[in-house]
């Protein structure tokens, strides 16, 4: 695996100070690269809620257990404290392949098992299964790979890009593109193909769909195979970047779902809008104010954006209407 | 005089609790079931909050670690008496759940679940952050025991009965609410918030005062859990703490006040049983065992038995001798 | 009704929790403890056997087993340096037990039966198993405490139970009470993060630099690493232009590295543990810097190497000798031991041990020491590891402990290790300025 390396000189180390704007640049293109994980993770929030009603906190699982299935076929790895070894060593595209089939695998099993038995249970208790079921994830994930950081080769090798001043690597513009390809497709799916009507028919009006004679459960395993393959893709395509560990779920899940929110739940180009939004205002924040704190940003965030939707509403009421209405 | 059924089992539960510690006769498991007490504690105030108000809450360890870290502010800093110090946090831990309570509560289901867990997550990095105050990830060591005039709680056995007094205070406490107007008013919301709003029941403010009850009975736990161990890191307060106290309300049933008692103690034993006779099945290490364990019990039992395991057991139990027809 | 059946079954739990209580603490056979039996990798010698003891004819007899309690964080946060740890104090246990057993002050041969656990990088839980080995395990002495803040929360169980405990994790705050004594039933095997702040600053000004950036993992082992390097900047005219953290187990650093990138910093002092530490290293290659980076002894295992791959090369550290061993001068009086402990880490685990497990060697045969000479009496053991320990040539370093000092080893245990072709390079320190 061959990555390419800056090595310091032998000499006296120069002295290069950045410039205030390449920095704020630098800010910008990390968050930017940082935000689109996010955004692609509140993407397939946003297409699990579209079609079922139901806000999946196991979303991030999907992008860590994409990310190490293709780890694990694409290089020699040891599993269950090295009691098993893997040595597949297949090609890349393939393993990548086989990551996001293996999450969206997971994403079935996991709306079978899991989601559908429950779809008559009270909101309170979908989200707490959602929970647990994340967590088992986690700890099945924890089990096979254990706590070490694992990497991905970058997508294609070669320095990084200087742009405006600032270090874009190439996996960055990966990261970046895979983004912007994702929203589009996925817009194109809902508008334009015979199972993205479908999949909108169901969400809008799950009776009506069914006397038109559309599966609707069917079109929910679809929603939950189709944004754990999403998930899975932005795990894998942010792994040559900041490596995968077994616990990076539930964070990544949480600011995906502030991301989802911050565009308007419904709205996939709102959430990519959004994830990229967070991405930049987390560097920014971390770099600029504190990185101690860095974590939180999301959520002062998501706790500004809920007190902007929420000011001037009267509070009343059941909140399913008020929900459909992003509140 | 004719007693019920329940009055004995409750006499029966209280004389057990008494005597536990001298039937038990080591400290490691007193230390044990004063764990348990304080998960209790902890448990208790959330299947008020989760099981009658209906409300989710993902950062009660929030309120958890208050309690203990003002507990060992007041006492070991600012050198107050154990005793003021303990009541004090607590009344500070239950203020603050309801200055929390008035924004948040005007949230719904995930955007609720959302911010309570953010709250977590800033409450537990302000704890490792601001280390001057709260001795950051190292940790706050020097916390005095609990004194009260010339005796001091400093035994296992002393706290365990303290521990376990306040415990049975705060269940007395919540099986009053329930069975109250209060609480009444508390299941009407839970049904339909439309429905008792109409019959004049002002909603958001039993919810605050049920969260702001949660928080009090929650930061009393931390400040005995101090008090107890002398010793607290930020790690004792995260998230997972909070998911995991989600969890002992799920097996208990949510909406129980008993079975807060037996969700704590379950989800003790069953860790330590994982930790003792599982650990030998793959390398010595039991803590991936017991997460998954535990993440699958509560799926299993929020969709199949949303009243808890025994509630839900005790159903399916009498589904089944009906339909064989008995 | 529902009500009262929890009644009942908490009742009932309760109870079954205190039959099992008074089961165990009558019998002295481990029911619950999770322990190896005597060695299975070895072909079983059945306990009549004539042990294979270096003593003349007749063998001597078998004694009962010593206990020793252990425990480790061999999951969660803190798990790559409890895996290590627990990995090698089962080895040495093995080792021992295949050959024997040690014997004790009464002429006996006695084999080692070690009651560990893992604490999952928890303080409370380690606090549970601290009580649970003094009082049920009944356990003379305790090693362990892979974590700062599992080690700081089970001091005053020790301390109240009077058993002696050797820590291996690395804060000062583990021996070192409030009033600057020593906790008089805590030692500790690592290092403290301040002498190796010190190689580090030894190494900084050999350079002629003054300004440095510090960034470190948000803690209690960065936190504690990140104090002793303002120390000893302090006290080295040393200025730390940039101070900023990152959470455990976070792997994305652009935000902290751009912010560095805009400071005067002449070079980058990381506190972290290979987890984090590796992904960092990557990023910081990635993002063009040219000032050179300054690890703490936190990555002092293969896996470091093995994450960060060729971005590793010329990564500085402070480290115990055992990585770069064979580099030694045979005068050296750790070198036999150094190597010894590496070939049979590699035998039985197939890769190179680190000095994570290093520490726990150190606490492990300390206690076999000591327990060779005086048996399974607490306060004889402490007073042993508190006086006797002179000159105790160990894997972080050769110790002496004193009343005044529970650690027993500084700055000369360590040594400047540069990471080249993959591997460590011991630097001399009249070669600190030419490096990397």
């Amino acid at each position: 695996m061959n990555y390419e390396v800056f090595i310091p000189h032998n000499s006296s180390f120069i002295n290069s100070t950045m410039s205030f704007t390449d920095q704020l640049a630098q800010y910008l293109i990390s968050g930017i690269t940082q935000g689109s994980i996010y955004a692609l993770i509140a993407l397939g929030f946003v297409t699990i809620y579209n079609v079922t009603g139901i806000i999946n906190f196991s979303q991030g699982e999907f992008a860590v257990i994409g990310a190490f299935i293709a780890i694990t076929a694409a290089q020699k790895v040891l599993l269950f404290q090295g009691q098993v070894t893997v040595g597949l060593e297949w090609p890349l595209p393939v393993a990548i392949l086989a990551g996001v089939a293996g999450a969206v695998l997971v994403g079935v099993l996991l709306y079978r098992l899991g989601i559908q038995p429950a779809r008559h249970a009270s909101p309170l208790s979908q989200i707490v299964a959602t929970i647990g079921a994340s967590i088992a994830l986690r700890g099945l994930v924890l089990l096979a790979w254990g706590t070490d950081p694992y990497r991905l080769p970058p997508f294609t090798a070669g320095k990084p890009l200087k742009l405006l001043g600032a270090v874009l690597t190439r996996q960055g513009v990966w990261v970046m593109g895979l983004a912007a390809v994702a929203v589009v497709g996925l817009y194109l799916f809902f508008q334009y193909t015979l199972i993205g009507k479908a999949l909108r028919a169901s969400s809008a009006n799950p009776g009506a769909a069914r006397l038109m004679g559309i599966n609707t459960r069917r079109m929910g395993l679809i929603a939950f195979a189709l944004s754990a393959g999403l998930g899975a893709l932005g795990g894998i395509v942010i792994a040559p970047v900041t490596f995968m560990t077994y616990d990076r779920g539930l964070m990544l899940a949480l600011k995906g779902f502030v991301a989802m929110i911050m565009g308007g739940l419904t709205n996939p180009f709102g959430a990519v809008v959004g994830g990229l939004t967070l991405g930049i205002v987390e560097s920014l924040a971390a770099g600029l104010i504190s990185s101690g704190y860095k974590d939180a940003f999301a959520f002062a965030v998501l706790f500004l954006v809920l007190l902007v939707r929420l000011g001037g509403l009267i509070k009343r009421g059941s909140g399913e209407a008020l929900e459909r209405a992003g509140l | 005089m004719k007693f019920s059924f329940g009055q004995l089992a409750v006499v029966g539960l209280v004389a057990v609790i008494a005597a536990a510690p001298a039937i038990v006769g080591n400290n490691y498991q007193v230390f044990i079931l004063t764990l348990i007490g304080l998960y209790t504690m902890l448990t208790v105030g959330l299947s008020l909050v989760m099981g009658y108000a209906g409300q989710v809450s993902l950062g009660h360890a929030t309120f958890y670690g208050v309690g203990a870290y003002a507990t060992a502010l007041l006492s070991a800093r600012a050198g107050w008496p154990s005793w003021a110090a303990l009541i004090v946090a607590t009344a500070l831990t239950g203020l603050m759940g309801f200055v929390i309570g008035v924004p948040i509560f005007r949230l719904r289901g995930h955007y609720l679940a959302m911010a309570t867990l953010g709250l977590n997550v800033i409450f537990s990095l302000i704890l490792k952050n601001e280390a001057g105050i709260t001795g950051g990830p190292s940790g706050f060591t020097g916390i005095p025991p609990l004194a009260v005039g010339r005796f001091v709680f400093d035994s296992d056995v002393r706290m365990y009965y303290l521990v376990w007094t306040m415990v049975l205070g705060s269940l007395w406490l919540s099986l009053n609410i329930v069975n109250s107007r209060v609480g009444r008013a508390l299941r009407a919301i839970h049904a339909s918030e439309v429905a008792a709003e109409t019959l004049g029941v002002d909603a958001n403010a039993y919810k605050l005062r049920v969260f702001a009850l949660a928080a009090g009975f929650a930061g009393l736990a931390g400040g005995l859990y101090a008090q107890a161990v002398h010793f607290i890191s930020p790690s004792s307060f995260d998230i997972l703490v909070s998911v995991e106290l989600v969890t002992m309300t799920a097996i208990g049933g949510l909406a129980s006040v008993w079975g807060s008692v037996f969700g704590a103690a379950t989800v003790v034993f069953l860790g330590q049983f994982i930790r003792d006779k599982m650990a030998l099945v793959l390398a010595g290490a039991s803590g991936e065992q017991e997460i998954i364990v535990f993440g699958l019990l509560l799926v299993i039992i929020m969709v199949f038995l949303p009243e808890g395991l025994t509630a839900g057991g005790l159903k399916l139990i009498r589904r089944w001798r009906m339909a064989d027809g008995r | 009704m529902k009500n009262k059946f929890h009644i009942l079954l908490t009742g009932l739990v309760i109870a079954a929790l205190m039959v099992s209580a008074c089961g165990q603490a009558t019998t002295a056979a481990p029911t619950t403890a999770p322990t190896e039996p005597p060695p299975t990798a070895k072909p079983a010698e059945s306990p009549t056997e004539v042990p294979a003891a270096p003593t003349e004819v007749p063998a001597p007899e078998e004694g009962e087993p010593y206990r020793i309690g252990a425990f480790f964080s061999t999951t969660g946060p803190v798990s790559s340096l409890g895996q290590p740890e627990w990995g090698t104090v089962i080895m040495l246990a093995e080792g021992i037990n295949g050959d024997g057993g040690i014997m004790g002050p009464d002429g006996k041969l006695h084999k080692l039966d070690v009651r560990k656990y893992d604490d999952q990088s928890d303080a409370t839980k380690a606090v549970e198993i601290a009580k649970k080995l003094v009082e049920e395990d009944k356990v003379p002495v305790i090693i362990g405490g892979s974590g700062s803040p599992a080690s700081i929360a089970v001091i005053e169980t020790v301390t109240n139970a009077g058993v002696p405990f050797i820590s291996v994790a690395s804060s000062s705050l583990i021996v070192t009470a409030a009033d600057g004594t020593q906790n008089h039933w805590v030692f500790k095997t690592p290092q403290q993060n301040y002498p190796v702040a010190l190689v580090q600053a030894d190494w900084i000004k050999a350079h002629n630099i003054t300004k440095v950036a510090s960034l470190g993992v948000n803690n209690a082992f960065g936190a504690d690493s990140m104090a002793a390097l303002k120390r000893v900047a302090g006290e080295n005219g040393l200025e730390i232009v940039w101070e900023g953290t990152f959470e455990p187990r976070d792997t994305d650093f652009s935000a902290q590295l751009t912010a560095i990138l805009g400071t005067e910093a002449e070079a980058l002092v990381v506190h972290a543990t290979p987890g984090e530490g590796a992904p960092l290293t990557v990023q910081f290659r990635a993002m063009g810097f040219e000032i050179p980076l300054v690890h703490n002894h936190g990555i002092g295992n293969q896996a470091f190497i093995s994450t960060a791959g060729a971005d590793a090369e010329g990564v500085l550290f402070p480290i115990g000798k055992l990585l770069v061993a064979d580099q030694l001068a045979d005068s050296d009086p750790q070198k036999a031991a150094l190597l010894q402990y590496q070939e049979e880490y590699i035998a039985t685990f197939g890769s190179k041990p680190s000095t994570f497990g290093g520490h726990a060697w150190d606490a492990m045969m300390m206690v076999v020491d000591a327990l060779k000479a005086v048996g399974p009496d607490s306060a004889a053991i402490r007073d042993y590891l508190e006086t006797k320990l002179t000159n105790w040539v160990g894997i972080s370093g050769i110790f002496n402990v004193s009343a005044a000092d529970h650690t027993g080893i500084g700055k000369e245990s360590l040594v400047l290790v540069e990471i080249k072709d993959g591997g460590w390079v011991y630097v001399d320190p009249a070669d600190y300025a030419n490096v990397p």
